[in-house]
């Protein structure tokens, strides 16, 4: 995928990546599709997907793709336990009502969930507020604060500390940069909280206590 | 797949194809009747390829018939399903071939109550069994047993037909490899039991009615289905279309007449409506396929539990459903998504904005249009079917 500067999606290749081909995948808020194009065109996934809005449902199943409209907040509740391999909710997290119960029906239906989410810790965002005093509006998070759909941003830290309240396992976590590629060096969690515009993870449930 | 061959009869004519199942071959309804011989009449469109992997099963709503496409030899209109059907429409001609058959207890040729009953040489009037959708489901299945076709790779239907779509996927799922179940329930609503009843009791309260025996005494009940015909019709559409379509405006007149005549638009339309629909339809045929719509409900045949019905379902599913819709109403279609789903199911889910009401799948509807086809489109090439065009 192009890389542009423009489009806060870049975190689509870094997600796909996280896929092992011919698996299961349930893409939560999938938009018009192009992930679950992408993971079928590259990674022979069986996919599926969930959107909440009407044109992007119907853009989807006209590509062909098997998509439902429906809701992360009240749909992933009627979904079975394990029935995907990979539930995927990009760059929506932050948009549920109630993300603490999107993340735990995730880690039910799926062995594996990935999640990609704004970070609102990056310094950019901290600098408006700290500085200008002002709701941070940035290329990642572009509405002002009173027409915003994202209404519980959170920064790396607050992720990582819900998945462990959760009792689920980080396999993979990775910051980006504000073009969508992984900060490679292996960094302290506080510098990855400063440094990424966005963040992925990969994470499982824990394996039971022995 | 039992070879029937032997005791089947095949016409084919001006008047369309038939088959004839014999008396030993007849159907058993789910209400202990047995209907034999059983005749079904059918269309199809297109040609079935070679291996005979490209045949689409159409199943036509309440009052519809075999004549999905073209013009209906009977009334001279094009057929239901035209906006859909033919060269180039979504359920291409050119690609796939095209089945649809007239329901049992229909009046357009299938076995029905207008049939003759062969222990009383008249025709059956109440004494045809009540069908069931299954019933016509399983009657469906003997017809394409009959055409020599495995697996169907699509069936789609709207209405009644989408509850027969559901019932296919349920009762055959290893036959149906993709399913399209449009604006429709898996199981009847009280609300739309009643609208039926509504109907029912104006067929009946018709003096010309007769007990159901009108046909041996060379009358019709016309009034009584004219009536329930226009009560009907006005579940089919919406509030805004109305309004858009008639508002208060008054027929051919420029003031009201203070009588009883169809002053407003609409009350013509619906007049119209009732009596087009009298010509073409038989009034006991009514009676029943309102009555299997009735006694829809798929969950209660396993054990309430609707996802039952699909369980590891492999058939590939595109549910849709239409804002404006009232009497299917899109939460009906939203309980088929969510069992679907709990089966693990190949499902996808539409809500098609239209303020056209329950009619909208019978018209041109862009959205429609391409979201059938590129379901179609994803099924074909999971089937492996080419596009002969490309």
């Amino acid at each position: 995928m192009k890389q542009d500067p423009h489009n806060p999606r870049l975190d689509l290749d870094v997600i796909a990546d996280l896929v092992t081909p011919g698996s299961r995948v349930l893409d939560v808020g999938c938009g018009d599709g192009a992930l679950l194009q992408l993971l079928a065109q590259t990674k022979n996934v069986d996919g599926r997907g969930v959107e909440l809005s009407q044109s992007g449902v119907n853009e989807c199943v006209a590509k062909g793709l098997s998509v439902i409209q429906g809701d992360a907040d009240t749909d992933l509740a009627d979904y079975p336990d394990d029935g995907f391999d990979y539930v995927i909710l990009s760059q929506t997290l932050q948009a549920t009502r109630r993300p603490r119960e999107a993340l735990r029906n995730m880690l039910r239906i799926g062995r594996h969930a990935i999640v990609s989410f704004p970070n609102f810790g990056h310094w950019r965002v901290r600098t408006q507020l700290a500085i200008k005093g002002r709701m941070p509006v940035t290329g990642n998070l572009a509405n002002s604060w009173h027409d915003t759909p994202n209404i519980h941003l959170c920064t790396i830290r607050d992720f990582v500390e819900l998945v462990d309240e959760l009792g689920a396992h980080i396999a993979h976590g990775a910051a980006l940069d504000r073009y969508g590629s992984p900060i490679r060096v292996n960094a302290p969690w506080w510098i990855w909280n400063l440094m990424g515009e966005q963040a992925v993870f990969l994470l499982e449930r824990r394996a039971p206590q022995k | 797949m039992t070879n029937f061959s032997h005791a089947q009869q095949e016409q084919s004519g001006s008047a369309g194809k038939t088959v004839t199942f014999s008396s030993e071959q007849g159907l058993l309804t789910d209400g202990g009747g047995t209907i034999a011989p059983l005749t079904l009449a059918y269309e199809t469109y297109g040609k079935l390829n070679e291996n005979k992997s490209n045949a689409i099963l159409l199943c036509h709503a309440l009052t519809g018939d075999q004549y999905a496409a073209g013009i209906h030899p009977v009334t001279g209109k094009t057929g239901w399903w035209d906006a859909m059907v033919g060269p180039g429409k979504p359920f291409d001609t050119d690609r796939y071939f095209i089945i649809c058959s007239n329901v049992v207890g229909g009046c357009m040729g299938s076995t029905g109550p207008a049939s003759i009953n062969p222990r009383s040489n008249k025709p059956y009037g109440l004494d045809f069994p009540v069908v069931t959708i299954r019933d016509m489901v399983r009657a469906q299945s003997m017809l394409i047993d009959h055409l020599g076709i495995d697996t169907l790779f699509c069936v789609a239907g709207g209405s009644m037909g989408g509850m027969q779509v559901l019932q296919w996927a349920a009762s055959y799922p290893q036959r149906v490899f993709s399913a399209m179940p449009i604006a429709t329930a898996a199981k009847h609503s009280a609300q739309n039991i009643a609208f039926h009843e509504v109907g029912r009791q104006a067929v009946m309260a018709d003096p010309d009615w007769r007990g159901g025996r009108y046909l041996e005494q060379g009358v019709r009940p016309e009034k009584g289905l004219a009536v329930a015909r226009m009560s009907a019709h006005i579940t089919y559409l919406s509030e805004a279309a109305l309004q858009r379509k008639f508002g208060r405006k008054l027929q051919d007149r420029s003031a009201p007449t203070f009588s009883f005549d169809a002053d407003f638009q609409i009350e013509n339309y619906l007049r119209y409506q009732g009596l087009a629909f009298v010509e073409r339809f038989d009034a006991n045929s009514y009676l029943f396929v309102t009555r299997a719509c009735d006694y829809f409900d798929l969950a209660a045949d396993y054990g309430g539990v609707l996802a039952r019905a699909f369980k590891e379902t492999k058939t590939r599913f595109c549910v849709v459903a239409f804002d404006s819709d009232w009497l299917y109403p899109t939460s009906d279609s939203r309980s088929i998504v969510h069992a679907l789903n709990a089966g693990g199911a190949s499902v996808s889910f539409v809500e098609i904005e239209s303020d056209k009401g329950h009619d909208a799948f019978l018209l041109h509807e862009p959205m429609f249009n391409a979201t059938t086809r590129g379901f179609l489109e994803s099924a074909a090439a999971a089937r492996g079917l080419r596009d002969s065009r490309k």
